[in-house]
């Protein structure tokens, strides 16, 4: 990276530009390696989570299946290579939670936010640099934590990522992996939740008080925002999880009963508990659960609305409505954390409570994707590969959105709920969006990270497969769930499940496919940081203000000078100048004026 | 489109990061204020005294932000840094004094899983404990950026920390409260 010699920072709160290779690369306070740092743990968890998928897929195409080396590795859980069930729940538990913290959570929040979010508002760092490196390394030790239940005797908890008490709380009677493992599992999301915290509050006061002249709320840019959203919904989410998963350590290690009710007989054994509240724990849970499908989703949002018109060359219809949608899901999200409890013996007045906000909140979704494909309507579209995941973003999106207003009808949800179909609906519209904007993300903004190109050619071909693969995945899945396939089965071999058995083959199958198909995104990410075409500054001709500088950009990010903005992101289309765009630093007035 | 030009921060990070910690506490607060409310209502809580002694803390405590107000000499340039000395000092004879009563309870027997009542009680004087203590450590890194006079950056960092010591006694009057009504 260059440093140039007279880039002193000038303002309090930032740092000389690193000497030593630790601080350089470890513990860096430089927010550009820091979303590295998150990017990378994010790849490292990715692969993981998805090996864990196959493992499971395999089983359900196969339960017979001895799988080379699993008997050695787990010689408990898959005695021979053949899982037993409660280890198949092992593998759904931290498949789960890996993928939701730590892949969803840090690659499109914390990951591409604490890259982008200070170069795309003018400022020189995050407000407080060292919160942020410890947000990262508190993050990373929670994720060595968590996969460290893969290596104690009992392995892995078998409860779920929603760890559902009782039998989340009372130890091991509850099963293998729910003694240590679970313990591990909790502590894990507590310190999680604690470096969540610190990222959240580094990125609300950054945009508050950071901003470079001339960046109003109105020139924030969109993904700016979406960040900006995320960190006020993951504040107080997170804030929520922590104490529920404390109180669930201490009823681990400390006797106490806050969520095991008295008289409870677990594997023939009377829990020496009284009085807690199992029901306490899924409010906790979802009250934090619920927003975290949009701590997920909406950096998405933000990539999204920030790339289509880059590359549709035409301002984003309604930038405004769609800021004013994003708030209003903040909100609402909220407000609906019961929908995941109807099969809790709630009172039907109650649902019926929690079912209504939910079918709101869909109101200002519908609007933002309607924004997305009226900004492609008519504009000169350049199908990049960012291009092309953004648009592939929307798809899914829209499929899994479909599927949720059938859950979210109580009535309806009561069968499906613990069947596939709900396994199909939140990995369309949580999982897959997400990755896309991940993806779209990466292809996006590389060239500022790394200061090369990444390979189109091979982009494209990635993103037809994982396309075409993800539909073969997750749209049979509706189908099965509606055919009443229960979720978390490890096997359909009685007489009226077995029917479904070819369909489970031909989504393992699928599956196998598309990670097959990511290691072309590997490849190009490998090769490009190498060997890639270099990148001038601006090579999408965006007009945020990452684009205005270096690629990658120095350490103070822009040179020793503060960007002064006079424009809003949105100008594209401009017509009467030589450029079809004006840049947020542009000194001339508007285009068209 | 406003034509603002001046940077655009009203406030300091250091003052927007203490609020924002402040909303990430009350929630937290607010988390186990609902936790407590549900849990209570099952037979197994017992109803105890409170430790007679937490009332002296609660004094030491509130001393404690008037002796900071004292410190910061109602807007002088540089803190009185003897009183500011003595706030810290006033902060570590509260968390002393918690701990006291906390062996108060054990002496009644009352432990951390005696009773969901008695579990609270240490769960919430642990977790306000813990966060006094961050301002303990904030206070004294302000005292040791005051050795310099020079320190101009001390000044946004004594407001911060003053904003968050106000808040901690704010935030024990009301745990105080709870734990009065509801154990």
């Amino acid at each position: 990276m260059s440093h140039p010699a007279t880039a002193a920072p000038a303002a309090p709160h930032a740092h000389g530009p690193p000497q030593s290779f630790l601080r350089k690369y470890v513990f860096s306070l430089d927010h550009k390696v820091i979303g590295k740092q998150y990017l990378g743990l994010a790849l490292v968890a990715v692969c993981t989570g998805m090996a864990l998928s196959w493992l499971m897929r395999l089983h359900l195409a196969n339960p017979d299946l001895a799988i080379p080396g699993l008997g050695k590795l787990w010689p408990n859980g898959a005695p021979g290579g053949v899982m037993t069930p409660e280890f198949y729940l092992s593998l759904m538990t931290m498949h789960g939670t890996i993928m939701v913290f730590f892949v969803l959570t840090t690659a499109p929040f914390a990951g591409f936010g604490n890259f982008v979010l200070p170069i795309q508002i003018g400022a020189e760092d995050m407000a407080f640099p060292r919160f942020n490196m410890m947000s990262f390394w508190v993050t990373f030790l929670a994720f060595l934590v968590l996969v460290s239940a893969f290596f104690v005797p009992a392995g892995p908890p078998i409860s779920g990522w929603t760890a559902y008490a009782p039998l989340s709380a009372v130890g091991k009677d509850a099963g293998p992996g729910q003694g240590t493992g679970q313990l591990l599992w909790a502590i894990s999301i507590g310190i999680f939740c604690v470096g969540q915290l610190l990222g959240s509050l580094n990125f609300i006061a950054t945009t508050l008080d950071l901003r470079t002249k001339g960046m109003t709320l109105a020139r924030l840019p969109y993904s700016t925002w979406a960040w900006f959203i995320t960190s006020v919904i993951g504040l107080i989410a997170f804030s929520v999880l922590l104490p529920a998963c404390i109180l669930l350590i201490l009823d681990h290690v400390a006797g106490t009963s806050f969520f095991i009710p008295a008289g409870l007989v677990i594997s023939d054994t009377l829990q020496p508990h009284a009085g807690g509240s199992p029901l306490l724990w899924q409010h906790l849970f979802w009250f934090f659960g619920h927003p975290e499908v949009y701590i997920a989703i909406l950096p998405g949002f933000g990539i999204v609305s920030q790339i289509l018109p880059v590359f549709a060359r035409k301002p984003l219809l309604g930038p405004r409505v769609l800021i004013a949608c994003m708030i209003a899901i903040g909100f609402l999200s909220y407000a609906v954390w019961g929908h995941h409890m109807f099969l809790s013996g709630m009172n039907p007045f109650s649902a019926t409570l929690f079912s209504v906000p939910t079918l709101i909140i869909t109101i200002p979704a519908t609007i933002i994707t309607l924004l997305w494909i009226g900004s492609l309507y008519g504009g000169k579209l350049h199908f990049t590969t960012a291009m092309l995941f953004c648009i592939g973003f929307v798809s899914v999106f829209v499929s899994g959105g479909i599927s949720g207003f059938f859950l979210a009808q109580p009535s309806i949800d009561v069968y499906l709920h613990g069947t596939y179909f709900v396994v199909g609906h939140f990995h369309f519209v949580m999982g897959v969006a997400a990755m896309f904007g991940i993806f779209a993300g990466t292809y996006y903004w590389f060239p500022k990270m790394f200061g090369r190109m990444m390979n189109e050619t091979l982009g494209k071909v990635h993103f037809a497969l994982t396309f075409i693969g993800v539909y073969a995945i997750f749209m049979p899945m509706h189908y099965l769930g509606l055919h009443g396939d229960v979720r978390r089965y490890s096997a359909f071999t009685d007489e009226y499940m077995k029917g479904s058995i070819p369909l489970h083959r031909f989504i393992t199958v699928a599956a196998l496919f598309t990670g097959v198909v990511q290691l072309l995104f590997l490849y190009n990410l490998v090769r490009s940081r190498f060997r890639g075409a270099p990148a001038s500054d601006n090579p999408w001709r965006a007009t945020t203000l990452e684009w205005t500088t270096s690629s990658p950009p120095p350490h103070d990010n822009f040179g020793g000078h503060h960007p002064v903005v006079t424009q809003g992101p949105n100008e594209y289309g401009a017509t009467g100048q030589a450029e079809d765009y004006v840049m947020q630093t542009a000194p001339e007035r508007r285009p068209g004026a | 489109m406003s034509a603002q030009v001046e940077r655009h921060s009203v406030t300091t990070p250091a003052r927007t990061g203490v609020w924002v910690g402040i909303a990430a506490i009350v929630l937290m607060v607010a988390a186990f204020t609902g936790a407590l409310v549900v849990r209570r209502t099952q037979s197994d809580w017992i109803h105890f005294r409170l430790p007679p002694i937490i009332y002296v803390n609660t004094l030491v405590l509130l001393v404690s932000s008037a002796t900071l107000e004292r410190a910061r000499g109602g807007g002088a340039v540089t803190p009185q840094r003897r009183w500011l000395s003595i706030t810290l000092g006033l902060g570590l004879l509260f968390v002393v004094g918690q701990v006291l009563a906390w062996s108060n309870l054990v002496n009644q027997g009352l432990f951390l899983a005696t009773s969901p009542s008695s579990a609270f009680f240490y769960v919430l004087t642990a977790l306000h404990g813990l966060h006094l203590l961050g301002g303990v450590a904030a206070l004294a890194y302000v005292l040791g950026r005051t050795r310099q006079a020079a320190d101009r950056g001390a000044a946004g960092a004594l407001d911060a920390a003053t904003l968050y010591w106000h808040f901690l006694a704010v935030l024990w009057l009301y745990l105080l409260l709870l734990l009065t009504l509801q154990l």
